[in-house]
């Protein structure tokens, strides 16, 4: 079972589909449920407290705005956990303030930095691009190590 | 500030989704608690959230999914369900994250589609080919050169 990273971290399809062709989705759920479920000091709504943006101070420069490293303090660990990953290019949904904008510029970067196996994507807007979709992660995921047939 | 001790701890919460015309939301909830009484188990209007001991999750998931395999889709979740940091009950309006799936939901049949059509491909074409001959190239410089250079025939 390979660790592959997905994005959208938040996306629900491409969360189903790594985990459902046998290999292990990297998301935000995991880095907040792992924040909610560490006891220390109450720092609603995440989670996150001050101590985040200095983790992040590995992957983004101090002049770099908080919230990008605040960010990066959940996804940088995955990132480099990550044996490749699944790219949607034209994520909307992943636009937000310009902390989530610059993040995103800089997970990207992060990536393609790694030299890990990359598929790039969008998202399906008719039926047969949904089959060409759903065909290319799966050949994508057949090729990682341990790669698992749909359940 | 004030001291935070979680609840739930060393569970996992996830989220199952149904866009199936012959299962509903209520149909996977009854199949859950058959399967997992002891879970805790949340019927929402897109699906379920299912939360518990990792293992005995994955094991509901598993039984869930062989209902309608190409329309039953599953996420893991950081918050357990009612969380209210994250419940709308709470906040008002709807619940943070809820826009990505709606998102994505609207597009989730195309998703079935291509999960139902997998096994009609086996042997065909091999999808990530596919995929990059549909990719927009970039112009090729010497094409560019070509046009700039080109000359027009006048009109004069």
């Amino acid at each position: 079972m390979a660790k592959v990273f997905i994005y959208p971290t938040t996306s629900l399809i491409l969360s189903d589909l790594v985990s459902r062709f046998g290999h292990e989705p990297l998301g935000s759920a995991l880095g907040i449920r792992e924040r909610i479920q560490t006891a220390g000091f109450d720092s609603p709504p995440l989670q996150v407290t001050p101590e985040e943006p200095k983790k992040g101070l590995r992957w983004a420069a101090v002049e770099v705005p908080s919230g990008v490293r605040g960010r990066m303090a959940f996804i940088g660990p995955q990132i480099e956990e990550a044996e490749a990953a699944i790219i949607i290019n034209d994520a909307d949904l992943a636009f937000g303030c310009m902390g989530c904008a610059r993040t995103n510029e800089l997970v990207m970067f992060l990536l393609r930095h790694r030299r890990i196996p990359v598929l790039d994507l969008t998202y399906p807007k008719s039926e047969e691009e949904g089959e060409i979709f759903v065909a290319a992660i799966r050949e994508f995921l057949e090729k990682l190590p341990k790669g698992g047939k749909a359940e | 500030m004030k001291e935070y001790q979680p609840r739930y701890r060393g569970t996992h919460t996830v989220y199952v989704f149904v866009e199936s015309p012959e299962v509903t939301p209520q149909d996977l909830s009854l199949r859950a608690y058959e399967a997992a009484p002891d879970l805790m188990i949340k019927e929402t209007c897109f699906g379920l959230q299912i939360t518990g001991e990792p293992a005995r999750v994955a094991a509901v998931v598993k039984t869930l999914r062989a209902l309608d395999p190409a329309h039953i889709f599953v996420k893991d979740r950081g918050f357990p369900p009612g969380d209210v940091r994250r419940c709308r009950a709470n906040l008002g309006g709807a619940r943070p994250g809820f826009f990505g799936h709606e998102f994505e939901l609207s597009l989730i049949r195309f998703i079935s589609h291509g999960l139902e059509a997998l096994p009609h491909r086996e042997g065909g074409e091999s999808a990530l080919d596919a995929l990059e001959r549909r990719k927009k190239k970039p112009l090729d410089p010497d094409r560019l050169k070509a046009l700039f250079e080109a000359e027009e025939p006048s009109h004069g």
